[in-house]
This record gives C-alpha cells, sequence and structure tokens, in this order.
C-alpha cells in the first residue's frame, strides 16, 4: 500500500468525523450511525461477492451471529460489552469458515452458493428463534448503562465516531486487500476459477480466506447493531433485510471497489429517508425503490459514472 | 422424542402427501424455469404471493371462489410471467448467471414490498364454507381443502406433461431446454419459448395460490416460506425434473409433517433446511456446481 492508496480513505474518514461538530439533530445523527453499519456489513459482502465473486444471499447469518454473541454474553454472563463486540467478530468468522469450508470444498457457486448460505441464514432464524438463551421469539434487551466503559454513550456522536473509526479500518483492511497477493488470486478466482487454478492458486484456501474476512466484518457491524438499538430479536439479527442490504450497497456503489459499499450505502439511505419525507412512512415503499434501482443498476451498469471518477483521480 | 398413536402419525403423513402435492406445484414452475431458461428464479415466492392476492382480491371484491378463480387467473399470469420474461429478465440479464440473479431478487424486493405498501402486513384470508370441511379416509380426517389441492396438483402435472410431450410448443422448449444455439439454427425463435416457459411457470402459481387459499392465509411475506421449500424440492427432485418436483414435493411435505409433529412447530420447518443444505452440499459436484 502507497500513501496514494491510504489518503482518500483517511480524507473520508477526517471529513466524516466533523459531521457532530455540525449536526446534533438526534434523528439525523441516528441515520449517519445507521448508516455506517450498513457500511460495514456491505464490505463485508463486498471482499467475498465483489471481490471473490461468491455472492452470498445470507450474509445475515454473520451479522446476527455477531449481534447475538454481543448481547447473550454480556445479558446472561455479565461480559464486558467490548470483549463481547470482539467475541461476536470472532464467532462470525468462524462461523464463515465452516459455511465457507462446507460449500466450498462442496464445489458450490453462483446461484448454489447463494441458495446455501440463503438457507443457513434461515436454519439461524429459526434456531434463534426457538432457542431460550436467546430471549426466543420475544427477543433480547441490553439494559441501558451509558457509560464508556460499557460501550455505551450518553451523546450519539461518541458512537459515531467509533463507528466511523469502525468503518475507516474496513476501508484500510479492503484496500490492503486489494492490493495483496490473496486480493489479486481473489480478482483471479472471480474471473476464472479455472484459470487461477491452473496458474497454481489454491482457490480453496482464497475463497474461505475471503469467506473468514468477509463474515468478521460483517459480524462487527451485527455488534455494533446490538450495541446501539439495545435490542434484538431474530428477524433483525438473521433476517433477509440485512442480507438484501449488504448485497445491494455494493452492487449499487459497485462491486469490487473500495468505496463501492460506502457510496451505496449512502445513496440507498438517502433515497430511501427522501422517499420517507415525501410520500410519508408506507411500509415497503422505500425497498420497492431500492428494488427498481437494483434491476436498473444491472441492466444499465454504471460503468460511465465509474470513468468519470478514475478520470478524476 | 415423544411418541404418537400410530393414527395420529398416518393422519401426520397422509396431510404432509397432501400438503406436498401443492407444494410440488409450486416447485413444478421454479424447476421448468431452471430446466429450460438454466435461472435460479429468486422471484418465485413473491409471484406466488402475489398470485395469492390475486386470488383473494377475485374473492373479496367479485366474490369469486378461489377454485373458480383459477380460469381467469391462469391466463393472466402467464401473459404476466410472458411479460416480466421478456421486458424485464431477460433484457437485464444479457445471458449472465450473477445478473439473473439479481434482476430476479430485485423483482422479489420489488414485488414483495409493493405488497406490502398496498395491503399491509395484516394476514388476510377468505371464508368458504368447505374450508373446515372434513373426509374421513378410514381413521383419518382429511382436510377437504387439501384433498382437493392434491388432486387439482397432479391433475396439472399431467397437463403439463402431455403439453411438454406432444404439442410443438412442448417439443420446442425441450429443444431449447437440450441445446439452445442448436434450437435456434433451426428457426426456434428462443426468446420466444423462454418467455412462454417462464409463463408457464407463473401460471403453475397461479393455480398453487387457488388450491393453498381456502385453507391458507396470505400475507407480504407468505411466499418466502414456500419458495425455500419450492427450492429444496427442486434440488432434491433433479434441477428441471418435473416428475422430480412432484416427488420431492410429496417428500417434503412429509418431512415438514412429521418435524412439525415431532419438534413442534417453531422447529418444525428445520428440517426442510437441513435437507436442503444437506442435498446441496452432498450431491456430486458435477450435478451441481457445475454451471458457474
Amino acid at each position: 500500500m502507497t500513501a496514494r492508496d491510504v489518503w482518500p480513505i483517511l480524507l473520508f474518514g477526517a471529513i466524516a468525523a466533523l459531521l457532530p461538530l455540525f449536526v446534533t439533530a438526534g434523528t439525523l445523527l441516528n441515520f449517519a450511525i445507521f448508516t455506517l453499519i450498513l457500511c460495514l456489513a456491505a464490505q463485508g459482502w463486498n471482499i467475498l461477492g465483489g471481490f471473490g465473486g461468491q455472492y452470498s444471499f445470507g450474509h445475515a447469518a454473520f451479522f446476527g451471529t455477531g449481534a447475538y454473541a454481543a448481547a447473550v454474553l454480556q445479558v446472561r454472563y455479565g461480559v464486558n460489552p467490548y470483549i463481547t463486540f470482539l467475541a461476536g467478530i470472532a464467532l462470525a468468522a468462524l462461523v464463515g469458515w465452516v459455511i465457507g469450508f462446507l460449500s466450498f470444498r462442496s464445489g458450490l457457486r453462483g446461484s448454489y452458493f447463494a441458495l446455501v448460505t440463503l438457507a443457513f441464514a434461515e436454519v439461524f432464524r429459526v434456531l434463534a428463534n426457538a432457542a431460550s438463551f436467546t430471549g426466543g421469539a420475544a427477543g433480547l434487551l441490553i439494559p441501558l448503562d451509558q457509560r464508556p466503559a460499557n460501550f455505551q454513550f450518553e451523546s450519539r456522536g461518541w458512537f459515531y465516531l467509533v463507528v466511523l473509526a469502525l468503518v475507516v479500518v474496513a476501508l484500510l483492511l479492503t484496500r490492503a486487500l486489494e492490493r495483496s497477493r490473496l486480493g489479486a488470486q481473489l480478482v483471479a478466482v472471480r474471473e476464472n476459477e479455472e484459470a487461477a487454478r491452473a496458474v497454481g492458486v489454491d482457490a480453496l484456501r482464497v475463497k474461505l480466506s475471503a469467506i473468514t474476512l468477509s463474515a468478521a466484518m460483517t459480524g462487527a457491524a451485527g455488534g455494533l447493531y446490538a450495541q446501539y438499538f439495545l435490542y434484538l430479536d431474530s428477524t433483525i439479527a438473521y433476517g433477509t433485510w440485512i442480507s438484501v442490504e449488504a448485497l445491494l450497497a455494493p452492487i449499487i456503489g459497485g462491486a469490487g471497489t473500495v468505496f463501492g459499499p460506502v457510496i451505496g450505502a449512502v445513496i440507498l439511505h438517502t433515497l430511501a429517508e427522501l422517499t420517507r419525507m415525501m410520500v410519508g412512512r408506507i411500509p415497503g415503499i422505500d425497498l420497492v425503490i431500492f428494488g427498481v434501482l437494483l434491476i436498473l443498476v444491472v441492466r444499465y451498469p454504471p460503468r460511465h459514472l465509474l470513468r468519470f471518477l478514475r478520470w478524476r483521480r | 422424542m415423544r411418541s404418537f398413536p400410530a393414527e395420529i402419525v398416518m393422519e401426520a403423513v397422509a396431510n404432509g402427501l397432501l400438503t406436498g402435492a401443492v407444494y410440488g406445484l409450486v416447485a413444478l414452475g421454479l424447476t421448468l424455469v431452471y430446466g429450460v431458461l438454466h435461472i435460479i428464479n429468486f422471484a418465485h415466492g413473491a409471484l406466488l404471493t402475489l398470485a395469492m392476492y390475486a386470488a383473494w382480491v377475485c374473492w373479496a371484491a367479485f366474490g369469486l371462489d378461489p377454485y373458480v378463480a383459477i380460469l381467469p387467473l391462469v391466463p393472466l399470469f402467464f401473459v404476466l410471467g410472458y411479460a416480466v420474461q421478456r421486458l424485464v429478465i431477460g433484457p437485464a440479464s444479457g445471458g449472465n448467471d450473477q445478473n439473473i440473479l439479481l434482476v430476479t431478487l430485485g423483482l422479489s424486493i420489488v414485488l414483495e414490498n409493493a405488497m406490502l405498501a398496498i395491503f399491509r402486513s395484516d394476514t388476510l384470508s377468505v371464508q368458504v364454507d368447505y374450508a373446515m370441511e372434513v373426509i374421513e379416509a378410514g381413521p383419518m380426517l382429511l382436510s377437504f381443502p387439501r384433498v382437493v389441492g392434491f388432486g387439482v396438483a397432479f391433475v396439472v402435472a399431467a397437463v403439463l406433461f402431455v403439453l411438454l410431450r406432444m404439442t410443438d410448443t412442448g417439443r420446442a422448449i425441450r429443444a431449447v431446454a437440450k441445446e439452445r444455439t442448436g434450437a435456434a439454427l433451426v428457426g426456434i425463435d428462443v426468446g420466444h419459448v423462454y418467455a412462454v416457459t417462464f409463463g408457464i411457470g407463473t401460471a403453475c402459481l397461479a393455480v398453487a395460490a387457488c388450491l393453498l387459499l381456502p385453507s391458507f392465509y396470505v400475507n407480504p411475506r407468505v411466499g418466502n416460506a414456500f419458495v425455500l421449500v419450492a427450492f429444496t424440492i427442486v434440488v432434491l427432485g433433479g434441477m428441471g425434473s418435473v416428475p422430480g418436483a412432484l416427488l420431492g414435493g410429496l417428500v417434503i411435505g412429509v418431512v415438514e409433517s412429521l418435524s412439525g409433529l415431532y419438534l413442534g412447530d417453531s422447529l418444525g420447518q428445520l428440517g426442510i433446511f437441513v435437507i436442503f443444505i444437506l442435498v446441496l452440499l452432498f450431491k456430486p459436484t458435477g450435478l451441481f456446481g457445475a454451471r458457474a
């Protein structure tokens, strides 16, 4: 990685960090925090789907695992929330590795990989909904205790900065991956797995590394979600909504690019807010627009926009 | 593990078979589209939900019995499916597997949430006087709507079989499924055949929706419950196989019914997902991962 790789990310972080100075309205910070959490989940998807070409429809499995680990360990066992957050990341990574091992070793690709990830997420959802230590269908409430030592802040601004810092770390990691040998091998597998194998790339190992890192990042997003909203149930943690969000943002913003997920998440959620302002709170209307946007982006790939951005750089 | 008297287990098996036939019908549309277009249609569940709402509207607005509603809804959904493939999926996909995946996902998001916006998340059902009727079969009591569903599902499968075997359209569909380029070379309009196939798949959903409605409810997410089941059946029965879909449907119906009996309602669906994952993972790679 060179300075040229790093400074746009740091610049983004620095500018975004100024937001709490100008914005004190709770709703806007709320919006910003939620969008950043989704950026993180989407960046996770982007590593496996964007760089690796393995489209997962079940990233909820990782998001939910990160979220539930963070919540269950502190509520049931009184573990410090910072430690449970890290434990959530580790557990999500493990779940990612296991799902990856099972499906990649069986040679699942394309639609089949999408299907099997979807099914895994559903299994987790059904289990979390039925088990008692997850709070079952009633969900799990993290008690309010606003101390920084407890990973809860009185002002939303602080939480915003923490989430932003993690997003910047994720961006740097993604950039480092892109520039690394592993990243190059991952792209090679995406473009043509047989050819990559033929020149000696260990495709299974590369894909496993990608899904593990991917799951860890999305798991971190889940942990932050639990820590911010202090409530979880199985449809939030393992629901299809997060699998879809994690996939939409990179696809719309540019899959396989470092900033794609961030651009996509910001576009999507700004659009969703604007729609709500214009037509009121009709349930589902924002997702109708997301869906139309997804079809349009696939139909008319925004290469011109990307070319423009590249030229500016 | 709890143990149940033999009659209860038998009844669960019978009810599972009855429901399974309708599952098979849902899977039939999916497997046909897969077999010919080689795409996994993620919008299948949302289209089923749409069909169920259509049948509900027929009943609520025009007083049409769901079984009678089959007559107008089948052509309507055939045209809808034809148009969706011709105007949305076909042009957007560009023949790329991942694009098709995303377009059908986008379509399902649009349909599902449009229905959420229109009908809200309330659960709707139709009230027909035969909904609770039962038929006595020896020691078992079988629900009348399910028995009808079972019968009609087999009739539809038979009609489809004849259509594919004996008609020119059917021959064209099978030709395209086997060898697309060859079919195009002998003058078959592949785009048209694709759209017809998609239309038939969607029409199957219209029938399934009308069969389900008397004994089931409808809400914007109801299709999701069926579509994972349908995916499981399609994978179990062999991608693209019509008899496989029906047989797989029966198997899955029984599995669901029995695991519901033994594990309780909240874990009942787990049996299906586990089968799904196991089949996906452990069927030979050549059958599955071969097409990327």
